[in-house]
């Protein structure tokens, strides 16, 4: 079996500390019971990362990588801007349900704790990996005459905001219903919202 | 005593002949502007100009027309419009061929430029129509050298000329314009580079603050010229003064909606020349929410 290279491993101990955050908060969460989960000295922990912030900010920028792998899928696939949005919308919901941890951290760590991302995180620039699709997304939606014309924020607001809310909602056991059964009005409501008249 | 030849201590000079098409007479008086034009003229035969004092009137022009080394074309053609009662589809013809090397000068003559306007079936450049190569002289594309520009700035003309004039060879683009000119963009060399970097815009004209890109549909970044590298009259140009640059060099001059940007969803319609759609949203929608302070404060403050 070969060994895993320093990548492999720097992305075991994110997913296991992901998993801390989300459950514990970030404040409960020490460097040491990471290290602990994960079955490394504090000192090695250290070696992958040079403190408890910058651990942060290195999973924001993994969890936009991977939203943003996704969505750029997406927009290279030769399918209409409602389908899109349906695509996007399973996507987003299906990484929810598969991986938790990840949309957790970023509405229950990222988005609360700002103080923690001030420094290391300024204005948009840790989920610019995720904020660049969505971008594109809408700018070919408007440029094809699928979706009215309008402000980026107002658009991206409606969009992203209905998503957080609705896996946030998800994540306090509110909903009767599982997840993935809301997907299909969600997505139609946000193409009937944004769609050009 | 041997006979010595003796070689001519002046070479003979250039015989140009400047002919105007349909035209504001806008590149004419570019070239009036020119610093180095009493030398330039020294050196140079003029056979005819419509302003300056030359060998020939319009008239005898159209009579005699005679060889050249150089001809220079103002103006959009159009094979009906007639100079001294002679129509442009043989007056040029025949001229283009008694001539080595061939300038179009201004957008006009260029790519049709502004007079294409008035009738785009049948005016057009004389090379280029727009971006297709379907003008009246397109199969002697090899002797014309593109100077396209609205105007054209006067050093443009002298450096080629020069060049004729050295017997060195001009490399130049798909359009035929010299690569020493038109390679670099109108963008290259702004004085706002540091706000279209930092995404600071400016909303009206004549701020020395703000990049002209978002809010006032400046073409530079993806304009071919030197605007910004050779200044206008020495000093300055559109971008430096506060106006957005209207991509007078580009064969899809004049566009429409000039002085807006297009956007689609607060995205701009057009990026930069060669920068991807992704690279450009990565950079701009990061430095779009960092706010530099220097950078949002005035230049030059009255107050302090």
């Amino acid at each position: 079996m070969a060994r895993p290279t320093k990548e492999d491993r720097k992305i075991s101990i994110m997913t296991k500390a992901l998993e801390l955050f989300s459950k514990e908060g970030f404040y409960q969460t020490t460097m040491p019971s990471i290290a602990e989960k994960i079955g490394m000295s504090v000192g090695n922990l250290y070696n992958y990362f040079t403190s408890k912030e910058m651990l942060a900010k290195d999973l924001i920028l993994y969890i936009a990588n991977i939203l943003g792998d996704e969505i750029r899928k997406i927009n290279e696939s030769p399918i209409s801007t409602q389908e899109k949005i349906e695509a996007i919308v399973h996507m987003y919901f299906r990484i929810a349900k598969d991986r938790p941890e990840t949309i957790e951290y970023f509405l229950r760590v990222y988005l609360s704790n700002r103080e923690v991302f001030q420094n290391c995180c300024e204005g948009m620039i840790c989920v610019s990996a995720f904020v660049t699709e969505m971008m594109i997304f809408f700018e070919e939606g408007v440029r094809c005459g699928e979706l009215r014309d309008q402000d980026f924020f107002s658009a991206f607001g409606l969009f992203m905001g209905y998503l957080g809310g609705m896996v946030f909602i998800h994540g306090e056991n509110i909903l009767p219903k599982p997840l993935e059964s809301y997907e299909h009005t969600i997505a139609e409501n946000i193409y009937y919202a944004l769609k050009s008249r | 005593m041997p006979k010595i030849s003796i070689m001519p201590s002046n070479p003979a000079k250039l015989r140009v002949i400047w002919l105007q098409g349909i035209t504001c007479n806008g590149n004419t008086h570019s070239f009036l502007n020119d610093p180095s034009l009493g030398t330039l003229l020294d050196s140079i035969e003029l056979l005819h100009h419509p302003l300056l004092p030359c060998a020939k009137t319009l008239k005898e022009l159209v009579k005699k027309l005679p060889k050249s080394d150089i001809l220079i074309f103002e103006g959009a053609y159009s094979p009906s419009f007639e100079r001294a009662g002679m129509a442009m589809e043989s007056l040029l013809m025949t001229l283009a061929l008694k001539t080595k090397h061939i300038i179009s000068m201004g957008s006009c003559a260029s790519f049709g430029g502004i007079f294409k306007e008035n009738d785009p079936e049948h005016i057009s450049g004389i090379v280029f129509d727009k971006e297709n190569d379907s003008g009246p002289l397109r199969d002697m594309r090899k002797k014309v050298i593109t100077l396209s520009g609205c105007p054209a700035h006067p050093k443009w003309l002298s450096f080629v000329i020069e060049m004729i004039k050295a017997n060195k060879p001009i490399l130049v683009d798909e359009y035929r314009r010299p690569r020493e000119l038109y390679a670099y963009l109108v963008h290259n060399g702004c004085l706002r580079n540091e706000y279209f970097e930092w995404k600071v815009d400016s909303d009206h004209f004549g701020t020395k603050e703000g990049c002209l890109f978002y809010a006032q549909g400046c073409q530079g970044p993806f304009t071919h010229g030197s605007c910004n590298k050779i200044l206008w009259n020495e000093v300055s140009s559109k971008t430096r003064s506060g106006t957005p640059c209207v991509g007078c060099t580009e064969p899809t001059f004049p566009k429409r909606d000039l002085f807006t940007t297009k956007t689609y969803m607060s995205i701009p319609s057009e990026m930069p020349l060669g920068i991807p759609k992704r690279s450009y949203l990565a950079l701009a929608g990061a430095a779009k929410s960092f706010h530099i302070k220097r950078l949002e404060e005035r230049l030059i403050d009255d107050h302090t």
